[in-house]
């Protein structure tokens, strides 16, 4: 009954998509009108090699990229702020995308120093890699987190795991060659420009599988959101599911560093725009909701990024900050408390 | 009565945390159909780690606990919900977890359990609120409600009656008095507050300071010292049920009537340090809702108290 209700919301949200989508590919520093679009998207008698080109080899990937690193970055995040029942986690905020960032890192750069391009180059490495990283910082974090009960001390200890790799990964650039670094500055900018279709299918099985687990484990999650006693007298599985939970938000926010960068923001704001436009607290409709969510606003900000009719291309975390940090600001104002 | 089966059973129980730290030791208790068994005991004796052994949620430290079926029983505890913008009518839908799948598909029956259970409890007016919106009152009875569509014989409750008011706190134990003996059902109540636990409780649980656990009517508990041993009372009189007061004047009054006036009107004496005595040197009738001293009449206690405080 209540599901009915809801999914307007969700119709709302999937139509908003695919417009964003077809702008997304038609706008930048090449305008391509929208019948020229579904020429070359749907059949092969493009007017022009030019359109064709453009949106085959960039302007598809880079939206599809951004699709799924929307879609993975903001399940990520709503799935560590159910179960630290804590607002204000998020991907980047706890420090998953740095450790991620490190992890890339280290491979690009020892790999590059010596000689080893071929794992370099391999998607499913740097994948493997930067998902180990944040997954190593993700169960540091829960190690925490059984310390230090408040909010806050557990957003301050992110910060400084994220300083601290941060740290770590600007000694990495320092002894690395300029070459290298050039092309590492760019990626910790943010950018969804970069990945090619074998990158892009790997970045999609990987948010299929996270976002497929965590469907699975929807009514866990539901449950984490009472606290651990009364999930466990609901039959909520504590240990089997966050096993499964900390392993789809690592790949997820692993995979999306690899290819993207750390991407800011997106993983924490999702989740409560969506709250925002629908009242609930059930992953059930909250799932999928921000599945759908976190794509238009990477979408949006990649547009934003790649001003229409202008060729200057602006870091994506700048946009996403930029729009991530005054929403959330603006929430803790209007809510005094902003609530999981 | 006694040889029916119980729904829940302990057989040697002991808990606690580690062998060091033992709270309760070779507990043998049983909670049998259709009781409200009161749990006592002083704030900090483990009441709450008993309950959540009980409940499952702690591994005991040695002995058994047998569940009447299998399934699990329903809880109300002290913890806080993070997730405070739930609806009552979200939390309420948890009570039918432990029956539905993965996907969270209620059903007909599901949803006609949800709707018995918050009809039960009278909070249909509270379905669409957020939980932050609710007083502590609300709050405990919308844990009743949704440990209620759980559907369990057995429903344990840690400390339902803190921070509530006298009113929510009268009507929380009303409404399990009447659980119990509508639908049969067993709960277990962990509290220090003795006044309701006395008066409403079938049976006590009584914390004694050897780690046992003596078990009772209210009423023999009460006779037999048990509970001013555990309790220790400073000031209270459990016999008469109230504060004992102190004799710091020394006017006697002879108070004369009936009802609830005369109750109040003895209190109020007795509050301000006087001694009731028949042979008192002071005659207070009670006569229709006034105060007569020979001639002269009082409208209101208060009155009465400043002239004879002055006499």
């Amino acid at each position: 009954m209540k599901q009915v209700h809801f999914n307007k919301y969700l119709v709302a949200l999937a139509a908003s998509l695919l417009l964003l989508f077809i702008l997304n590919i038609s706008l930048g520093s090449v305008r391509i009108p929208v019948e020229e679009l579904f020429k070359s998207l749907l059949t092969d008698n493009s007017s022009s090699a030019t359109y064709s080109t453009i949106v085959w080899q960039f302007r598809l990937p880079k939206a599809l990229t951004c699709i799924l690193a929307g879609a993975a970055l903001s399940v990520s995040g709503l799935l560590m702020q159910t179960i630290f029942r804590n607002p204000l986690a998020g991907p980047d905020v706890l420090g998953l995308s740095s450790g991620a960032s490190l992890m890339v890192a280290l491979v690009l750069l020892i790999s590059q120093s010596a000689s080893l391009l071929v794992i370099a180059s391999n998607p499913w490495a740097i994948a493997i890699a930067s998902s180990m990283g944040s997954s190593l910082v993700f169960i540091l974090v829960i190690i925490i987190s059984n310390y230090v009960k408040d909010n806050t001390s557990l957003l301050i200890i992110g910060l400084m795991i994220s300083a601290t790799t941060a740290a770590i990964v600007g000694v990495l650039q320092y002894v690395s060659r300029a070459e290298d670094l050039q092309a590492f500055m760019i990626w910790t900018m943010g950018n969804v420009g970069s990945t090619g279709w074998s990158e892009i299918i790997v970045l999609g099985i990987i948010t299929l599988t996270g976002s497929g687990i965590a469907l699975l484990f929807m009514k866990s999650l539901n449950g984490w959101l009472l606290g651990d006693h009364y999930a466990q007298s609901l039959g909520v599985n504590l240990k089997r599911s966050r096993f499964w939970i900390v392993t789809a938000t690592s790949i997820m926010a692993g995979g999306v560093t690899a290819f993207c960068g750390p991407v800011a923001f997106v993983g924490l704001a999702v989740p409560h725009l969506i709250r925002l436009l629908i009242p609930t607290t059930n992953h059930k409709i909250l799932l999928p909701a921000v599945m759908l969510g976190g794509p238009i606003l990477l979408l949006f900000c990649d547009m934003l990024a790649q001003l229409p009719g202008s060729t200057l291309l602006l870091p994506l975390n700048a946009i996403t900050s930029m729009i991530g940090a005054p929403v959330v600001i603006w929430m803790v104002i209007r809510n005094k408390k902003i609530r999981v | 009565m006694m040889n029916r089966k119980p729904f829940l059973e302990t057989q040697r129980l002991s808990v606690g945390y580690t062998t060091s730290k033992v709270l309760f030791n070779d507990i043998n208790l049983s909670l049998q159909a259709g009781e409200l068994v009161c749990f006592m005991g002083p704030n900090g004796i483990g009441k709450s780690t008993l309950i959540r052994t009980l409940a499952g949620l702690q591994e005991p430290l040695s002995g058994k606990i047998i569940r009447g079926d299998e399934k699990k029983v329903a809880v109300v505890l002290t913890d806080k919900i993070a997730a405070s913008h739930m609806t009552v009518r979200e939390l309420i839908t948890y009570g039918r977890y432990p029956y539905v799948n993965w996907n969270i598909t209620l059903t007909e029956a599901d949803l006609l359990i949800i709707d018995q259970s918050i009809d039960t409890v009278h909070i249909r007016h509270l379905l669409d609120k957020k939980l932050y919106e609710l007083s502590d009152g609300q709050m405990q009875m919308v844990m009743v409600a949704r440990a209620l569509t759980q559907e369990t014989p057995v429903i344990l409750m840690d400390e339902p009656t803190a921070h509530l008011d006298l009113n929510n706190r009268v009507e929380i134990m009303n409404l399990l008095r009447q659980l119990t003996r509508n639908s049969g059902k067993a709960i277990l109540v962990a509290t220090h507050e003795l006044d309701l636990a006395l008066q409403t409780a079938d049976l006590i649980w009584l914390t004694m300071p050897d780690q046992s656990i003596k078990t009772g009517i209210p009423e023999d508990l009460v006779l037999d010292g048990s509970i001013d041993s555990v309790f220790q009372f400073k000031g209270f009189d459990l016999k008469t049920g109230k504060v004992a007061h102190e004799v710091y004047r020394t006017t006697k009054v002879n108070l004369i009537g009936d009802g609830p006036t005369y109750l109040w009107t003895r209190n109020a004496l007795e509050r301000s340090g006087l001694q009731m005595d028949e042979a008192g040197e002071i005659d207070i009738v009670i006569d229709n809702g006034r105060w007569r001293i020979k001639e002269q009449v009082f409208t209101s206690l208060k009155d009465l108290l400043d002239a004879v405080i002055l006499k």
